[in-house]
């Protein structure tokens, strides 16, 4: 095993630019683990932790994560997504929060990944960079199954990146305690009023990330009618609605952490308190 | 591969081995078993250490790409004989049983006091919800940590 530590993006780049065995490490929180239990066993590992070019979080409109942008630096910081520092406070504990990053989260890619439904519902972007280039992903292209990605083995992930979408947002997730637990199913809502826009992001109930787009189309009906600008008490028939459509949406499966039918009741019991709840927020 | 970092303020060269986590580094290299291993996936946290001032799982950390980095174990906390704040109250409070999770909750209860003297029982849950005691001696862990606050802020 090799490991060369990166002195900035450039240096990994070139690293990986040669090479197609190379693996990146961010925090390691995920990296670690699959170490330790003999299941990857990296020939070259390059850690990226101390490119300070990967720090940076920038908002003005539009909001631009560094990929090393830990989730404790999301709970000290006015990130530009309430929903995002809802899932990063989820994740793990003090330990994990201090050292797992987003860009980590995006490497993964797991379906149970806390960050990204947010994502999926924030219509964000993931910038990827490479020794030839960068370029820049729809979120929705990004992740192709479980654990699987566009990324290109060269390419280290660089930031993602989101219109500001205001304050009206929510991540909620179910799991079998609060701290240190796989979700079981995990729901991001975004009712972005300056765009007039919804998105609807659900975590841990398919092999990707899934986007509930007739719930996104019923809620998009309902503001339309009560007015973007100002907040709205959706009617409990309407909020049952929109969390059945969100429901309908998922692709479960059993697992020792839920059922099928469990994690689509939980999904529509989220769906209507998280469109009560996002709805009422100005 | 030999990595020179900063254990316990002093400048230090160890063996990582290939895929070898710091927490192996501390316990065999240097000579350091006070970091205990149970889980090896950031489940327990038994294994924590401050690395530049934060409080990690050292099982999660690669030995390798901790050069240049300092740490603080949780040998580094009594003053020879002398017990640290921390450590004398899980001892006056009764906090500790086999003892294998205090190693970790004292590094833990540290972290968190530094940042915040005084939290609320909240507060504590939260910080130390990494930190898993088998003996569940929960109720006296939250019992040192507010001994070991007033202790460390003379309240
Ligand atoms: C105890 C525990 C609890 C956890 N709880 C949660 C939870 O509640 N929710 C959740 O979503 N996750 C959880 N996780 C998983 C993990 O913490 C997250 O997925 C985290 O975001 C990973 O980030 P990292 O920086 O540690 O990634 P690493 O382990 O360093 O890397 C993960 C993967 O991504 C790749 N990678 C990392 N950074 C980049 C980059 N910039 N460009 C390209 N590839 C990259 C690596 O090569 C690797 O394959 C938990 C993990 C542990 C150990
Ligand atoms: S041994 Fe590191 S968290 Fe359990
Ligand atoms: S005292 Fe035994 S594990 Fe905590």
């Amino acid at each position: 095993m090799s490991v060369h530590i990166a002195r900035n993006l450039d240096d990994a780049l070139e690293d990986l630019s040669g090479r197609a065995d190379a693996t990146i490490l961010a925090g390691g929180t995920d990296l670690l683990v699959e170490i330790n239990f003999g299941r990857q066993r990296p020939s070259h590992i390059i850690p990226i932790d101390r490119v300070e070019e990967l720090k940076d979080l920038s908002r003005n409109g539009h909001v631009r994560m560094g990929a090393l942008i830990t989730y404790t630096r999301m709970l000290e910081n006015d990130v530009g997504s309430p929903a995002l520092v809802e899932a990063a406070r989820t994740i793990g504990s003090p330990q994990i929060r201090n050292v797992a990053t987003i860009g980590g989260n995006l490497g993964t890619c797991s379906p149970a990944g806390d960050t990204l439904p947010v994502l999926a519902a924030l219509e964000a972007t993931v910038v990827l960079k490479s020794k030839r280039g960068e370029r820049r992903v729809a979120f929705a292209d990004f992740m192709t199954g479980p654990k699987k990605s566009v990324r290109r083995p060269d390419e280290v992930i660089v930031a993602a990146e989101w219109d500001d979408a205001g304050v009206a947002q929510t991540y909620m997730f179910a799991a079998t305690r609060n701290a240190m637990a796989i979700s079981i199913s995990g729901l991001a809502l975004v009712i972005d009023r300056a765009r007039r826009r919804v998105g609807v992001g659900l975590g841990s109930c398919g092999p990707t990330i899934i986007r509930a787009s007739e719930a996104e189309r019923f809620a998009t009906g309902l503001l339309d009618e009560a007015g973007w600008e100002k907040p709205h008490r959706p009617s409990d028939a309407a909020a049952k609605k929109f969390g059945e459509l969100a429901a309908a949406a998922a692709k479960p499966i059993d697992d020792v952490r839920g059922t099928v039918a469990y994690r689509r009741h939980v999904l529509a019991v989220m769906g209507t308190r998280a469109l009560a709840r996002v709805a009422a927020i100005p | 591969m030999r990595i020179k970092l900063t254990v316990n303020g002093e400048e230090r060269e160890a063996e990582a081995a290939d895929h070898e986590s710091l927490l192996t580094v501390l316990r065999e290299s240097l000579g350091l078993p006070g970091s205990k291993n149970a889980c090896e996936q950031g489940e327990c946290g038994s294994c924590s250490v401050l690395m530049d001032g934060d409080l990690v799982c050292a099982c999660l950390v690669l030995g390798a790409a901790a050069a240049g980095r300092s740490v603080e174990t949780v040998e580094s906390f009594s003053d020879g004989e002398t017990l640290h704040p921390v450590q004398r109250a899980f001892v006056d409070a009764g906090a500790v049983q086999c003892g294998f999770c205090t190693p970790g909750l004292v590094v833990a209860t540290y972290a968190l006091l530094k940042r915040n003297p005084e939290p609320s029982d909240k507060e504590v849950r939260e910080a130390l919800s990494g930190n898993i005691c088998r003996c569940t001696g929960y109720g006296k862990i939250l019992e040192a940590v507010e001994r070991a606050s007033a202790a460390m802020y003379r309240r």
